[in-house]
């Protein structure tokens, strides 16, 4: 596993950022069909987590999944050509942004059910244990997701099977609309129901790519050396609603100041700089990959529709739909 | 050849396809003990505990890690004790199993298999431990559907249906555990897709499904005291669903009756009929005519079972009416 320097992670972060204010953008002109769910401001959680895993870990996220995607090495051309229902879509125009997909790069979807994959995740998380392979299932939710059955009937199944699983709560503090405190009677929603499962109690600012690093790190290398898995909470905030078409009006605009003050970007650029970079080699990442998000959308952009017969491929294994002689 | 009964030809299948192939493993609520039907008797002993697992009573986390499972390269074998409790995990099987390959752009295989106990039978189970469910998962493009009416086919479609690189729910009906019959060692082995003419006949055809099929039989031993000549279909999948096989047999009879346990309202029958009435209606003699359970949920109580039921008597009633002579409609 190569392992990544700060300005690698400030650069990966600077991508994710600007690949989604540009989705936000391509969004508000009406050239993304159906929904889309931004990360913007939880990239370190992605950036973070996905530099811990090995080529060969499974990943999986909902439908807040671009920057999780793109952050284990999704082709972003592929990922952009899905948003925009173009040719050479990640997944052929079938998915969208809610199921982005990158099964060669070790990300096993974008699920849009909300607590669906955490299953998912265990099972794929049984098959390492089975097979003695090693491999390491991360699991990426929301808050909102610690209050459907499948978060708890997985993580119980994961901790009885002692499954090699980190299961990573990204409380943005909203489920959706609703903050997240007003439908948990505990002050947490993942760290205060991990004692249920036998699992500790783990916070960590998922505002801070070297943090998140560090916290999911270690419970990836206990995953991985057979001790089973990890619940952890990762803080984090969303810069803009729920989903693109959402204004996000119901957050009080003190708070959204007060996480603004902690965009991960900012405080990797803090500590960047404090540890002697030169603030302009910062800026020129930032530059380069605003520009090369640019590029790339004009590139995607160009490309045509995908072949309307498309829509009758790939029900079943040989391809086709048929479901009668 | 033995002699095995339904509930062990669907031991002795999972068995055979587990010896020929390591991928296959299998989960569910008490299958590690033999499972409460007896459908996994001896597996674990004889596999051990890495091929056979006892899961808490978490159904969503019982389809999801067979679907995780599936995905990364295994053939899991699920069971759902009762099909009735698809309901708790129908967000894996529906949204989720039947649908991964076809949002990844195929990305991802789903060779896997959910079984269990499905359908009333007149056992007195009621409404949520004895339904026939096999029409809920029709409505659903991307899973395949098997409900086997015999011993052998309880063998054969299962083994089928491991090997099947798709994802196939396997209705094993619990009034037919019991239902012994000879059984060559190692097969056959079904292929989904292929109704089976378990009767010849000439003036009518009855289709039915799991139980049903031995209810058509029965109704058409009746029948041919009558000198009435049905011929009795197993329609053994309904996805895929072997629509020419119907259609052939209605060709050849002129009638067509769907047997269906479920209640008829959107039954799988209402598909097969419908099928027949748009493909073959110049060859019908008779409007398709459907049997279904009742339009209830079903009642525990013998007298109130029998009710709404399918019974033989009930398929005889309705063959009585498509072969009487048919009354001008007054329409021209």
């Amino acid at each position: 596993m190569d392992v990544p320097d700060d300005l690698d992670l400030f650069a990966r972060m600077c991508f994710l950022r600007h690949f989604e204010e540009r989705a936000d953008a391509l969004y508000r002109q009406g050239l993304i069909h159906g929904p889309v769910h931004l990360g913007l401001g939880q990239e370190a959680v992605a950036v973070g987590a996905a530099s811990v895993l090995r080529p060969g870990d499974y990943s999986l996220g909902t439908y807040r999944g671009h920057a999780h995607a793109l952050a284990r090495g999704a082709p972003p051309d592929a990922v952009l050509a899905e948003l925009l229902g173009r040719a050479g879509g990640i997944c052929g125009g079938k998915g969208g942004s809610m199921h982005i997909t990158s099964v060669e790069h070790g990300y096993y979807g974008s699920y849009a059910i909300v607590g669906a994959h955490l299953p998912i995740a265990a099972g794929l998380a049984w098959a390492a244990k089975i097979k003695r392979t090693g491999q390491v299932t991360a699991c990426f939710f929301g808050d909102g997701t610690t209050n459907i059955g499948a978060f708890h009937e997985a993580v119980n199944l994961a901790a009885v099977w002692r499954l090699p699983a980190v299961f990573v709560c990204e409380n943005n503090w909203y489920m959706e609309y609703t903050p997240i405190g007003d439908v948990i009677p505990v002050p947490l929603p993942a760290a205060d129901r991990a004692a249920a499962y036998g699992l500790d109690r783990i916070v960590v600012d998922g505002n801070d790519v070297a943090a998140v690093r560090q916290v999911v790190g270690a419970a990836v290398q206990m995953a991985r050396d057979g001790h089973g898995p990890s619940l952890i909470e990762a803080q984090t905030y969303r810069l803009k609603g729920h989903s693109a078409a959402d204004a996000a009006g119901y957050r009080p605009a003190e708070e959204v100041a007060q996480w603004r003050d902690r965009d991960p970007l900012l405080r990797a650029r803090a500590g960047l700089t404090q540890a002697g970079t030169d603030p302009a080699k910062l800026d020129e990442i930032d530059t380069k990959t605003r520009s090369d998000v640019a590029e790339l959308a004009r590139e995607v952009l160009a490309r045509p529709a995908p072949d309307p017969a498309a829509a009758w491929t790939d029900v079943w294994s040989d391809g086709s739909w048929q479901w009668r002689s | 050849m033995a002699q095995l009964s339904y509930r062990q030809a669907v031991a002795a299948a999972l068995a055979q396809e587990m010896a020929r192939d390591e991928r296959v493993v299998l989960l569910g609520e008490d299958v590690a003990s033999g499972g409460v039907f007896k459908t996994t008797a001896g597996l674990r002993e004889r596999f051990g505990g890495d091929r056979v697992w006892n899961t808490p009573i978490s159904e969503q986390a019982i389809a999801g890690a067979a679907m995780g499972a599936a995905m990364a390269g295994l053939r899991p074998v699920a069971e759902i004790m009762f099909a009735d409790f698809y309901a708790t995990c129908w967000d894996q099987v529906a949204n989720e199993i039947a649908k991964v390959r076809y949002m990844t752009g195929g990305q991802l295989s789903m060779p896997l298999v959910l079984r269990g106990a499905n359908g009333s039978g007149g056992l007195g189970f009621g409404s949520q431990h004895g339904q026939s469910i096999e029409n809920w998962a029709m409505t659903v493009p991307g899973l395949k559907i098997v409900s086997p009416s015999g011993p052998a086919e309880a063998f054969g479609l299962l083994a089928g249906a491991i090997r099947d690189d798709d994802p196939v729910l396997v209705f094993e009906h619990k009034a037919l555990y019991g239902r012994k019959e000879e059984i060559p060692d190692g097969g056959p082995v079904l292929p989904l897709g292929r109704a089976a003419v378990v009767r010849e006949g000439t003036d009518v055809t009855l289709a039915g499904l799991s139980i049903t099929v031995g209810i058509c039989q029965a109704a058409a031993d009746q029948l041919a005291q009558r000198g009435v000549m049905a011929e009795v279909l197993d329609l053994r999948t309904l996805v895929p669903l072997d629509a020419a096989a119907v259609l052939a047999s209605v060709r050849r009879t002129g009638r067509l009756i769907v047997v269906e346990e479920n209640p008829g309202q959107l039954g799988w029958g209402a598909a097969v009929a419908a099928i027949a009435a748009e493909e073959a209606f110049d060859d019908l003699a008779a409007p398709v005519t459907r049997v279904s359970g009742g339009n209830v949920p079903l009642p525990v109580a013998a007298a109130l079972e029998a009710e709404v039921d399918v019974t033989a008597d009930r398929v005889v009633a309705a063959c009585q009416q498509v072969l009487a002579p048919r009354q001008p409609s007054g329409k021209r």
